[in-house]
């Protein structure tokens, strides 16, 4: 990808391409500046950073719905197949073919399994909604035990799985996945990083915004960090599991106990301002 | 005994239509977090189209263009007004949703003049038998007809793709754009067939038989009553705006039969005050409408 100078090296066969975007909130909160993004055709991409660093407002971004949190758009623009899309609303993006999975899940927590369902393929052909129904049914079996219960009933990690297959019910190219491992147990996170590459593979480009940066390196072929509203690192993941320094400021996971953790933690903040800048 | 059936027939039949126009303030207020206090207007907008175009197109014809007329205007009030001012506070949209009642409904009155006319039809006439008891028709045909649309309404709610769509705004906005589902075809639906249900109740609302008020400030009075029966079941509950409707009917008929009519209207706020102080969301309700 090789991003991390601001210029954007062009593929032909990006699904997705981001270009100096610079977005606000109200007039003074400046929660990207400049950043590029580019997905390529097929592949799946980790977006990675803390809190606060403007991963959910690069999702945002692309999905349209800055407006519904009273951000703009100041600079740059989002191309989807060649294709700008950081002029249309919501609806027309997801028909397009981009589908946001939101942060927090966010199921019709009083509709049934099925209604919740049938809500994420509204926007599909009609002759696109059972094969659509049907994928998403193998993905996740429980979806269809569940189907009559009401959404608020399932556990935290089969409200994620129905957030997925809800947003798979309208047969996306591409999937924006707001960090979907998010207070989930050890054994659920690696299922969904099995599902994300599961989704993959039956050809859905999938752009994975994760803090749980062992899983997301895991299932995807590129990844970016993302530091207070910059892309401060980007590249494939063998580059980024190839570079200690990374390893130690991003990755996290290694440490044997808390005690440790900590220390590489602070050991981490007193770096962080060091870094030099690299470059896939 | 058969006072007393007599009664729960007029006060099903009355709570049929207060049903009718509560269930149009529970779906717009559930795709627009909006107290829509231009309802009142909406059903005179309906009646007045039905007078004017009654001795050209006959009751029938105008009776479907008074209530396509009623459905309009709600479409356009939210059009024009509401959908414009997306972002602000609830308490002005209300202040909004008055000011276009107060436009409509002295309009309204303005052109009619004087008189309070009546809507006639079929729904005038003498009463109806049922077996031993009497019941006057707007009554009985209201509690029929608003049998018939309540039922196809919840049908469409729980089984349509409109109906999935409704539910899921009503829940959360953000992940049901995140669907693709357009939110403003939402709202602009929800105040279509809120309109048209206003448009129908008018129909009785403006009989002799009803209330005895003609079309003016007596109906525009009588369609505020269903505000409590949307209060009394949960604005942001269909299934309550039904039950409000028809509490809000039988009250109604029940006092005015037993006790006095002019002590009617009071029973119907004091019901109103009473659920809200055993449940400030209403009977099926979840949200307070101070939290509105
Ligand atoms: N609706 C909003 N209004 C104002 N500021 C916001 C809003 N949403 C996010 N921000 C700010 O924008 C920055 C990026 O936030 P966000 O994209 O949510 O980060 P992340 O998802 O990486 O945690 C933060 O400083 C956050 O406080
Ligand atoms: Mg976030």
């Amino acid at each position: 990808m090789g991003v991390s100078c601001g210029c954007v090296e062009r593929h032909d066969h990006a699904v997705l391409t981001v270009t100096d975007l610079t977005v606000r909130y109200g007039r003074a909160v400046h929660a990207l500046q400049g950043v590029s993004l580019e997905v390529p055709d097929g592949a799946v991409v980790a977006v990675l950073g803390g809190n606060g660093a403007g991963k959910s407002t690069l999702l945002r971004a692309i999905s349209g719905t800055l407006r519904l949190h009273r951000g703009t758009i100041d600079a740059g623009e989002i191309t989807l197949q060649g294709r700008r899309i950081d002029q249309l609303d919501p609806a027309t993006i997801v028909r397009s073919g981009v589908v946001q999975v939101p942060e927090g899940r966010q199921v019709f927590a009083q509709m049934t399994v099925a209604d919740n369902l049938r809500a994420g393929g509204l926007a599909a052909a009609p002759e696109r909604r059972a094969p659509a129904r049907e994928r998403v049914l193998d993905l996740f079996p429980v979806l269809a035990q569940r189907r009559g219960q009401r959404a608020g009933l399932l556990s935290g990690g089969e409200q994620q799985m129905l957030s997925i297959g809800r947003a798979l019910m309208s047969d996306p190219k591409l999937l924006l996945l707001d960090e979907p491992s998010l207070g989930l147990a050890p054994r659920l996170v690696t299922r969904i990083g099995e599902i994300v590459a599961e989704i993959n593979d039956q050809g859905t480009a999938v752009v994975l915004v994760e803090q749980n940066a062992t899983m997301a390196l895991r299932v995807a072929g590129h990844a970016a960090v993302l530091e207070v509203g910059r892309v401060a690192l980007a590249g494939t993941t063998e580059q980024f599991a190839d570079s200690d320094e990374i390893a130690r400021l991003y990755l996290g996971g290694h440490a044997e106990s808390e005690e440790q953790a900590r220390v590489e933690a602070d050991r981490a903040a007193t770096s962080r301002r060091t870094l030099s800048r690299w470059s896939g | 005994m058969t006072e007393f059936l007599q009664l729960t027939v007029s006060g099903l039949g009355k709570g049929a239509v207060y049903a009718l126009l509560a269930l149009g303030f529970v779906i717009i207020f559930k795709a627009t977090d909006v107290v829509n206090f231009a309802h009142g207007s909406l059903v005179l907008l309906g009646g007045y189209v039905v007078i004017a175009t009654k001795d050209i197109l006959g009751y029938a014809g105008a009776a479907a263009v008074g209530i396509a007329a009623a459905g309009l205007g709600a479409l356009l009030v939210e059009r024009l007004l509401i959908s414009q001012s997306k972002l602000a506070d609830p308490i002005s949209l209300v202040l909004l949703t008055i000011g276009v009642d107060v436009i409509i409904t002295e309009e309204i009155i303005r052109r009619l003049g004087v008189t309070a006319p009546f809507l006639g039809g079929p729904l005038e006439g003498a009463p109806l038998r049922l077996g031993n008891i009497v019941v006057f028709r707007p009554q009985l045909i209201a509690l029929i007809v608003g049998v018939v649309l309540i039922t196809a309404f919840f049908l469409a709610f729980r089984y349509t793709g409109w109906g999935v769509a409704m539910r899921a705004q009503a829940e959360n906005r953000e992940a049901t754009a995140l669907m693709g589902i357009r939110s403003s075809w939402v709202t602009g639906s929800a105040w279509l067939v809120a309109g048209l249900l206003a448009g129908v109740a008018v129909l009785f609302i403006a009989t002799q038989d009803f209330s005895g008020a003609g079309l003016g400030r007596g109906t525009h009075a009588i369609a505020l009553a269903a505000f409590p029966a949307a209060i009394i079941g949960g604005l942001d509950s269909t299934g309550g705006a039904v039950l409000g409707g028809v509490i809000v009917g039988l009250t109604e008929a029940y006092t005015a039969g037993y006790i006095s009519f002019d002590f009617s209207e009071s029973a119907i706020y004091l019901v109103m005050l009473l659920v809200l102080v055993a449940r400030p969301v209403g009977l099926f309700g979840t949200r307070e409408l101070s939290r509105v």
